[in-house]
């Protein structure tokens, strides 16, 4: 790519697109939007032709004296590549999503969407502590303008625990930095990924780091946060919360606690299993037993991801690729979910499940890609979430069996809860009129399902597009891991057949 | 030393005293006609000033050649950075009061002479290199507020104020001037250097009597917790251009006096006054941060901002190093800026008949009907929680980083969770102007002066005022490398 600086210029563009939206009214705010991301997807399509795979770790790096303290530096892996395409890949949609859903405010609406955009890129694209921390951070504003201003009845209240509950994670992981950085006296992420600190401070930095990835991801027993910020956040902000924000703390696992601390990694791997272990159990439950959908698909993210971090924290190649596959799968999955709920609430205005029913009679194009994405969300092969699952899985399975075991159910309680609500949703009598007179997907509808759709399916039936940038990225975390991984206790012994015989026949001597 | 150079040292101070001088004589003569030409004029002497100082800040001037009058006044880049930020304040006061007061019929020739004194007042108590040019300082800032507070004489609440003020602040010199005796006469001197010196092989216990009544009476001045009760009911009370005033430049002058007090004077017994500087600064952050929770007003409100702002910034000296010290003066310069936008909003909030309102609630549905107010001050309040990308996220970066460099780490780890409290009322005001109903209070027509002053403070405070990190890091580290810090 020369010395274009690509990732600055994927910044800049929806920051003047949001700044543009601004003053603009709702119309031509939707297409500077629109234009925007999709301009977007375009760099984020060259960013991917042009990643060299098998080539430089950091690639697209850019650096820039502009501050004291921290640098402009910019750069990204596979892991940040792969994380990157899912954020440009979904903003367009999200932009669609609320094309006719959103009537007040639109313009303060565009803005706050595109400026989301620049802070998960810049998250994903960060290589200085620091910045990244900004980055961050900084998306709490528009995420809380989001749920406040455009949300459902209880927005208000989402919105404040939303953004405490998330601040307060956050802010002791910035001691933690501040700390690493008087201690190892660099900004720079790549550099600090190969530093060892001593085990005793790897503890506590640790725990603040966790402090904060475990809210951002959520893990119970602080997902809270989650269920009240979905239901109540209109439909694009569920979509890019599930389909992106989720991953930031996966995200973080695999970038700073993991290769940074790996000794307090190893330590806490058995908490981060139990915690995990409970929420894919419990909160599967909980799912099954929800009446609204949105609710339910939050509550089914959780335990999604409680499949990642102990993906993540199986200490092997498998479970960190399977980790990454899920996060991927799952963005987009959760988020045709989102939509699809988005499609039929904005019909009826309603997330209740039972004023539902027998929507495949009168919707049935709509039934079958939610059909599609409910089978994904399950897992089902040749989905993208069945590669994920399966990585995750094995690669735990390895590291523990009981853990597996456990999470193993989760998949299991998945299909329970995602086929009852498709069941109650698609099939059945058509019981109430209203929803039974409601017409299929529009065009615009289509173009919003349609390409992830596409993508679900080519995650799931050719992973090795999306496997391949990450390989060598993960297999350097895996060498970094491999002297703290602890033992795991499935190991295999491979019986050998012949001294089995010859005991026998010597018995038989006897 | 000679006397001329003395003077030369001090012509910013000299500056504002002739021409406070000449402006009284001017407004005694020419009445509140004279109001607006002696704004000017203050004004244009606030600048002169400003522009004195300049060279010495930016060349990090240090060292006895910088002392005056045989070491009772200092020039040092320290002083010169203090002074460039109150004079700054000094004049955005100015700048606004005109027309807050007209419509009042209160404008009154007095009243930019009272802000020059109060200016010169801050500019020596910064300057100040031993223990009576700092009670004079002291005093001569403290009568002009006192007066200024009280300023609008037909207003209870605003007489309330200045009496209030008046009270507490007679107490709180009383305390100081104590605790100033008796660190005179365990000491045998009342210079800093000779301060530092006497203290050199450990406190005595009446040498630590005497740090710990200037220490409370100082941190009186500045509305550090346990001595905060004064500032809402003041801060209130006060004209909302007082207030601003009174929430930014002597803020910086008293806590540059500390940090001089405390680095120069008893530099070396750090382990002494740190002990009470982390309780001042915990318990500012945490009473800051509960106390506005609850609180309807909004210059209330931002009275209990400044107190929690105020802890950070201890946190800084509390680390007790140059870089705590450097750190401190980034704080207290985006502080200045936070604290001049956030009143400058205010001021810009009027009814339809062109009074000012004050109530959270007026500020509901900002964002609909004022939508450029809302977003300024939507800014100011996340930045003033600390949110980055907003600039108020570096200074508590800075001073954080200073805590954890000085090995002060449950310090800071408990000063940035408390700091989540104080987020909590920030947002809540974003939460009224943005996701409530309008109220339709706020409609009033405003000042362009009034707009410009928030347009700069909104561009500092906006992400852009990270690129002045690199430029004001350095001048606030030459300031604390001037301080002749004895550890």
């Amino acid at each position: 790519m020369g010395g274009f600086p690509i990732l600055s210029v994927m910044l800049l563009v929806p920051l003047l697109g949001a700044i543009a939206c601004l003053f603009l009214d709702a119309k031509p705010a939707r297409m500077v939007a629109l234009l925007a991301t999709l301009i977007d997807l375009a760099l984020g399509i060259v960013l991917w032709a042009n990643y060299d795979i098998g080539g430089a770790q950091w690639q697209f790096t850019e650096r820039a004296d502009l501050f004291a303290g921290f640098e402009y530096a910019l750069g990204i892996d596979g892991i940040a590549l792969m994380l990157i395409m899912l954020s440009v890949f979904l903003m367009p949609i999200c932009i669609g999503a609320s094309w006719e859903a959103i009537t007040k405010r639109v313009g303060e609406y565009m803005a706050a969407f595109l400026l989301m955009e620049v802070l998960m890129i810049g998250v994903f694209a960060a290589q200085d502590i620091f910045l990244f921390y900004i980055f961050f951070e900084a998306g709490l504003i528009p995420m809380y303008l989001i749920i406040g201003v455009w949300g459902g009845q209880n927005r208000i209240y989402a919105a404040y625990k939303f953004f405490l509950y998330t601040l307060l994670g956050s802010v002791l992981m910035l001691i933690a930095m501040l700390w690493m950085v008087n201690e190892s006296g660099t900004t720079s992420i790549p550099v600090l990924m190969q530093y060892d600190f001593a085990p005793e401070a790897q503890t506590w930095l640790w725990l603040a780091f966790f402090a904060s990835f475990a809210v951002k991801m959520p893990m119970w027993p602080v997902h809270t946060w989650l269920p009240d910020a979905h239901v109540q956040a209109p439909t694009a902000g569920s979509v890019i919360l599930a389909g992106v924000l989720l991953k930031l703390g996966g995200y973080g696992f695999i970038r700073f606690s993991l290769p940074m601390f790996p000794d307090a990694s190893a330590e806490f791997g058995w908490l981060v299993w139990g915690l995990s272990m409970v929420a894919v159990v419990l909160t599967s439950l909980i799912a099954l037993v929800q009446t609204d959908m949105k609710k339910l698909i939050a509550y089914s993210s959780v335990a999604h991801m409680a499949i990642v971090t102990v993906g993540l924290f199986a200490f092997n190649v498998q479970g960190l690729e399977g980790a990454m596959m899920i996060m991927l799968g799952h963005g987009l999955v959760s988020a045709a979910l989102f939509l699809c709920v988005g499609v039929i609430y904005d019909r009826l205005h309603t997330r209740e499940i039972s004023r539902y029913g027998g929507l495949s009679i009168n919707m049935p194009a709509y039934a079958v890609l939610f059909m599609l994405f409910t089978m994904a969300a399950v897992g089902l092969p040749g989905t993208s979430n069945f590669v994920g699952e399966f990585l995750a899985l094995a690669g735990i399975y390895q590291a523990n069996s009981w853990v597996a075991f456990v999470c193993t159910t989760g998949i299991i309680l998945g299909a329970a809860y995602m086929l009852y609500l498709y069941r109650r949703v698609a099939f059945g009598e058509q019981k109430n009129a209203d929803a039974a007179a409601m017409p299929d997907l529009t065009m615009r509808e289509y173009l919003l399902l349609g390409p992830i759709a596409a993508a679900v399916l080519w995650m799931g039936i050719y992973p090795e597009s999306f496997l391949a940038p990450m390989r060598a990225d993960i297999e350097i975390l895996d060498t970094r891991l491999a002297a703290a991984a602890p033992e795991g206790d499935a190991h295999f012994v491979m019986g050998e057949g012949a001294p089995a015989e010859e005991e026998h026949s010597e018995g038989g001597a006897h | 030393m000679d006397y001329a150079a003395s003077f030369g040292l001090i012509l910013p101070e000299l500056i504002l005293a002739a021409s406070g001088l000449i402006l009284l004589l001017v407004a005694a003569w020419g009445g509140d006609k004279a109001a607006s030409t002696v704004s000017i004029a203050a004004t244009i002497a606030l600048g002169g000033a400003f522009a004195l100082v300049v060279p010495s800040v930016c060349a990090g001037s240090s060292g006895p050649d910088r002392l005056a009058f045989s070491g009772l006044f200092t020039a040092d880049a320290f002083a010169g950075l203090a002074k460039l930020m109150i004079f700054a304040a000094s004049g955005a006061a100015l700048m606004v009061a005109p027309r807050f007061f007209d419509r009042l019929n209160a404008m009154r020739a007095e009243f930019p002479v009272l802000i020059l004194f109060a200016a010169l007042g801050m500019s020596i108590m910064v300057s100040a290199a031993d223990l009576v040019t700092l009670y004079m300082g002291l005093e001569l800032n403290s009568l002009a507020a006192y007066v200024l507070a009280a300023i609008l004489r037909d207003d209870e609440r605003s007489a309330e104020a200045g009496l209030k003020y008046f009270v507490l602040g007679a107490l709180a010199s009383g305390i100081l001037l104590f605790g100033i005796s008796l660190t005179y006469g365990f000491t045998g001197t009342t210079n800093f250097t000779g301060i530092a010196i006497a203290v050199a092989d450990g406190l005595s216990t009446g040498q630590l009597f005497g740090l710990t009544f200037v220490l409370a009476g100082l941190a009186f001045k500045i509305s550090a917790a346990p001595f905060h009760m004064w500032t809402p009911d003041v801060y209130e009370g006060a004209p909302t251009p007082v207030t601003m005033f009174f929430a930014s430049a002597p803020k910086v002058a008293a806590i540059a006096l500390l940090a001089r007090v405390a680095l120069e004077g008893f530099g070396s017994q750090a382990l002494a006054w740190q002990q009470i500087v982390i309780f001042a600064a915990l318990l500012s952050i945490v009473i800051g941060a509960l106390g506005a929770i609850g609180q309807q007003n909004v210059k209330r409100l931002l009275a209990y901002s400044s107190i929690n702002n105020v802890g950070f910034i201890l946190i800084g000296l509390a680390a007790g190093t140059l870089a705590g010290a450097s750190a401190m003066m980034v704080y207290l310069a985006i502080y200045v800026v936070m604290t001049i936008g956030s009143f400058v909003a205010v001021l810009l909030m009027r009814d339809a008949d062109g009074n000012p309102v004050e109530a959270v609630s007026d500020l509901a549905g900002l964002s609909t009907t004022r939508p450029v107010l809302a977003w300024c001050l939507m800014a100011l309040m996340f930045s003033l929680a600390g949110i980055p990308p907003l600039f108020g996220f570096w200074g508590k970066f800075v001073v954080f980083q200073a805590a954890v460099e000085a090995d002060l780490i449950a310090l800071a780890a408990i000063g940035i969770a408390a700091s989540v409290i104080g987020a909590f009322y920030y947002i809540k005001i974003v939460k009224v102007m943005f996701f409530d109903e309008p109220a339709g209070t706020v409609t009033g027509k405003s000042d362009t002066a009034h707009w410009a002053l928030l347009a700069i403070c909104a561009v500092i405070i906006s992400p852009l005022g990270y690129l002045l990190t690199g430029w004001l890091g350095n001048l606030a580290d030459m300031a604390a490398a001037s301080l002749a810090v004895a550890i």
